[in-house]
């Protein structure tokens, strides 16, 4: 069992660095990340980042784990304050006995003196303005100072950072130069002034031989051109864009015709959500494999098609990369609030299939999989993301590809088959699992219905018969009860194999993933007995109700003020929600251990939890 | 949407296009619109139009969205794939649909209600994308299925059933389709079949959006002698400037009589769409000139009837995007996915 990270060590640590956005830190920060991911060790780097292009402030928190732990740190070994805007919050974020990096061009800030913590002042600003030339080149090579100075105070491998900045500047000689030098600077600044490496720092491994570091949104895009999708349409909507753009990427790579140039795939960038979500089920009618992405407004926004294409029984993925709401909300913040909505979207009895990645790596296998699950239900399937996974860089597994991998198109006649039937009737269940055969447009002459999202009998015909709508609706809820067979089962995390059920049962989903998997090892640790239980998939499993009624003392574990996971798994189960005890975090970052542990340790020293437990996280500030 | 099956009877001896098909077989079920409603006759053009083209009627995808005018999806083609989605989002329904396939016939009938009001901006951008579909706005000034509220396309002063005069200008949608850069609009009347079965089949072989405002007057809330959308109003103002004729490809073209005054415009397929310039001055290629003439007449309230503008040489959606020539849902999966080894290759520029 690994040791839980209790305290700044060789490979075990968490900086972070304050800039103000539109710089070029982001860069300066991938680069430190990469570097240290390409050094073997485990890493993980969070962007908490305004909505704004330029002028505001801007963090990006970097944890090392030795352990593999990847979720958001609670505790912040190392500050880098180059926003003097932020420098009161910067200072106070630092772990007392940690460390605050400043640009000591100009005098220490009041601001920034703090009793028990030590600061490090390197002029960067001054040493760019004396060996550059010109505000914007003086601007971003400040960045890439810092981290040099970072190299040297967390003992970087300076070969990696090298190998690097050559690969990323190989056809700009200049560039490449002054990035060295601009390295340097901070580098041997910080080793003629201080002692290096600080107490905490980096020592090579080999942890890495099987990651990537990757988002989300480039693994799900990517899972969209694999599993064969010819048809996207979008609103751009962050933080979801980096989705489409993505696809865009992959398909400018993967889906030109060598000798004709022309595009094998249709992007298709929509007037606004609604839109996208008609050309989505337009194609997915027409027999494409079709998608969009979009985040909580969008989804409110495609509502209405969402529930003509369950009606009408037409496949397409929806994407949503959820931010912190409602409404507008805080757009460069993550949140899981659009569980509820999502599971019921549209007015009138309406059920959907949602998949739950944990990360990028499962962006990508279930992003093929919803491919798989919308024609073979034909029904829409959301992928239910959020800002953290979709937009951060991941460490995770390689993906992999297995080439014997065909697409289920679900049960769609052609001209053969309507050859061999006396008629086709497109509402009609043959086997009993809820599932119709469709026809696409242009098959044959006794292939053709009328799709409407008006009352319709089995055989596509309008309908205002209490019985022939009652046969329709009710298959309907039939197939989604197959569905709850077919999508992916709730990934278990038992403490015993054998011998029973443990004490406690944690229930989680999504970007909560890392975080629970640290806490549960912490709360183990401490000696609590502890199963956890990731839910990957709505209509649940029939597992799902099983896990609940084993455990004496449920936890549930999300990122939404309302505890919607919960209210889910009591109106899916029938479970009374009191059973389950709610640990929530909404405050817009990506969930920390310590949060996790804190609530389950506050909800075991009380009995009959209320329907607020006071283990409800306070808004966290970036000082938290 | 309600579907009434007609009796499959078939006279013997009608007459059969190109594929052997009588024009019963365009032909889908009994309307259940109002008796005398102009949305009726348009149908009756559609299928005569269709009819005439020998288009294979499972070749085509019928799209609409709510309303009386988009009922009538259901009253032809009955072997076709019809669509009646949601209200005024039948483009964007029809923009996937071709993204997905293009090579089908899309035929999409809308009316004012579904396409001025809820479903303006997704007009206003198939439009843009120059989507290669059949556009018929059955255009009546009045909310039918809800019992005669004013449309976005009623006239100031013109007096509901009730005898209340609207006071909202109108949105005109040929005016509207000529300055978002549409490449093919006509505006045509539902009691004219003679114009409309020409323009129909002109706009059916236009390789592009082809809007056709018809006026289309509603027998039962806007048909009496204060509106502007009723039958005795649009005969008395009705005025032709170019009068059509549509000659497919494969027609003999060469025993017509020679006639100065026809213009001939041939379509991206080789069929030829000839007009008869009424007012000399009046030619559909010029956007600018066709936008000023269709106003300048407005002005004396005269409806301007004809292929008012064309551009036969602008690219699809499909054409301006570089898509391939197949249709998207006919490429084979092991063209579309990159493989095992594509993947190990893109794997190693994320370490």
């Amino acid at each position: 069992m690994p040791q839980p990270p209790n305290g700044a060590g060789v490979n075990d640590f968490a900086f972070k660095i304050g800039t103000v956005n539109g710089t070029g830190s982001a860069s300066a920060n991938s680069l430190l990340m990469q570097a240290i991911f390409r050094m073997g060790i485990p890493v993980t780097g969070k962007n908490v980042f305004p909505s704004n292009i330029q002028g505001l402030p801007t963090w990006y928190e970097i944890r090392v784990s030795k352990d593999g732990y990847t979720a958001r740190p609670e505790h912040v070994d190392l500050v880098v304050a180059l926003n003097t805007a932020t420098y009161a919050k910067d200072v106070a974020a630092v772990r007392p006995g940690g460390y605050l990096l400043y640009d000591s061009s100009w005098p220490l800030d009041d601001t920034l003196i703090r009793e028990g913590i030590t600061i490090l002042g390197i002029p960067f600003g001054r040493m760019c303005v004396e060996s550059f030339q010109g505000d914007r080149e003086r601007t971003l090579l400040r960045n890439i100072a810092y981290a040099g100075a970072l190299a040297a105070l967390l003992e970087i491998d300076m070969d990696v950072i090298g190998e690097m900045l050559r690969e990323k500047f190989s056809k700009k000689k200049s560039l490449l130069d002054a990035n060295f030098t601009a390295i340097k600077l901070g580098y041997d600044y910080a080793r003629a002034n201080y002692t290096c490496p600080l107490p905490f720092h980096l020592e090579k491994m080999d942890a890495n031989k099987d990651s990537i570091l990757l988002d989300g949104n480039s693994a799900a895009a990517l899972g969209a051109v694999y599993a064969g999708a010819t048809v996207g349409a979008w609103y751009p909507i962050t933080p979801s864009t980096s989705l489409m753009e993505a696809f865009k990427e992959y398909c400018e790579r993967f889906r030109i015709d060598p000798a004709t140039k022309q595009r094998k795939y249709a992007l298709i960038q929509a007037e606004d959500e609604l839109a996208a979500a008609g050309m989505v089920i337009g194609a997915g009618w027409a027999g494409a494999r079709s998608f969009t992405s979009t985040a909580g407004p969008g989804i409110s926004l495609m509502s209405e098609f969402i529930g003509l294409a369950y009606y009408t029984e037409i496949p397409g993925v929806f994407f949503d990369i959820q931010r912190t709401g409602p409404s507008t909300g805080m757009p460069t913040r993550t949140q899981q609030g659009d569980l509820l909505s999502i599971a019921y979207l549209s007015h009138g009895d309406t059920k959907h299939i949602a998949l739950f990645p944990a990360n990028p790596a499962e962006c990508f296998y279930l992003a093929v999989e919803a491919f798989d699950l919308t024609e073979r239900f034909q029904t829409p399937v959301f992928v239910v993301s959020d800002l953290d996974i979709g937009m951060n860089d991941w460490m995770c597994p390689t993906l992999k590809w297995d080439d014997s991998y065909r697409p289920d198109r679900g049960k769609v006649l052609d001209a053969d088959a309507l050859e061999r039937i006396q008629r086709f009737s497109r509402y009609f269940d043959t086997d009993g699992d809820g599932i119709a055969a469709r026809t696409l447009p242009g098959t044959s002459p006794k292939g053709g219905y009328f799709t409407r999202g008006s009352g319709h009998d089995k055989h596509a015909i309008y309908t205002e018969d209490s019985a022939a709508y009652l046969e329709v609706v009710d298959r309907l809820a039939r197939k989604l009860v197959t569905a709850s067979t077919a999508v992916p089962a709730p990934e278990f995390h038992a403490q015993n194999d054998a011998s029973g059920a443990a004490d406690i049962g944690i229930i989680s989903l999504g970007g909560c993933h890392a975080a629970v998997l640290e806490a549960v090892d912490r709360l183990r640790h401490d000696g609590r007995s502890v199963d956890y239980m990731r839910v990957r998939a709505f209509p649940f499993a029939p597992s799902v109700r099983e896990f609940i009624e084993s455990h004496s003392r449920c936890y549930v574990v999300e990122q939404n003020r309302d505890g919607q996971l919960r209210t889910l798994l009591a109106i899916e189960t029938g479970i009374a929600r009191d059973r389950m005890t709610s640990v929530l975090d909404y405050g817009g970052l990506p969930l920390t251990a310590d949060r996790v542990v804190s609530g389950v340790l506050a909800g075991e020293r009380q009995t009959g939890a209320p329907e607020y437990p006071s283990v409800r996280s306070a808004v966290p500030t970036m000082s938290s | 949407m309600t579907s009434i099956t007609k009796p499959p009877v078939r006279h013997p001896s009608l007459p059969k296009n190109a594929l052997g098909l009588t024009k019963r077989e365009y032909e889908g079920a009994m309307s259940t619109l109002c008796a005398g409603c102009g949305h009726d006759s348009v149908t009756a053009a559609l299928v005569q139009a269709l009819w005439e083209l020998d288009l294979p009627p499972h070749r085509a995808a019928k799209m609409s969205g709510i309303g009386c005018s988009s009922k009538t999806t259901a009253y032809f083609l009955r072997q076709s794939h019809g669509f009646n989605g949601v209200h005024g989002r039948m483009p964007s329904l029809a923009t996937g649909a071709n993204a997905a396939n293009k090579d089908l016939a899309y035929i999409g009938i809308s009316g004012d209600g579904d396409s001025l009001s809820i479903g303006l901006g997704q007009l206003c951008h198939a439009i843009r994308r120059n989507v290669n579909m059949l556009y018929v706005l059955e255009n009546n000034g009045v909310y039918g299925l809800t019992k005669g509220q004013f449309s976005a396309s009623a006239d100031v002063g013109s007096k509901s059933k009730r005898g209340e005069a609207n006071v909202q200008p109108p949105i005109d949608p040929v005016l509207l389709a000529l300055s978002l850069g549409a490449t093919f609009v006509a505006r045509s009347f539902s009691g004219d079949k003679a114009q409309l079965v020409p323009i129909l089949k002109a706009a059916m072989r236009h390789n592009g959006f082809a809007l056709i405002d018809v006026i289309s007057p509603c027998v039962s809330f806007n048909d009496h002698e204060t509106s502007t959308k009723s039958y005795r109003y649009t005969r008395n103002h009705y005025h032709d400037i170019a009068p059509v004729d549509f000659v497919p490809l494969r027609r003999e073209i060469s025993a017509e009589i020679p006639d100065t005054s026809l213009v001939a415009v041939t379509m991206h397929d080789g069929s030829i769409v000839r007009f008869r310039k009424v007012d000399s001055e009046y030619d559909p290629r010029d956007r600018d000139a066709a936008y000023a003439y269709v106003r300048a007449r407005q002005a004396k309230g005269e409806v301007v009837t004809g292929l008012l503008h064309i551009d036969e040489n602008a690219a699809d959606m499909h054409g301006v995007s570089g898509t391939v020539d197949t249709p998207l849902v006919e490429l084979p999966y092991e063209e579309l996915c990159p493989g095992s080894g594509a993947l190990a290759e893109l794997m190693e520029e994320y370490r």
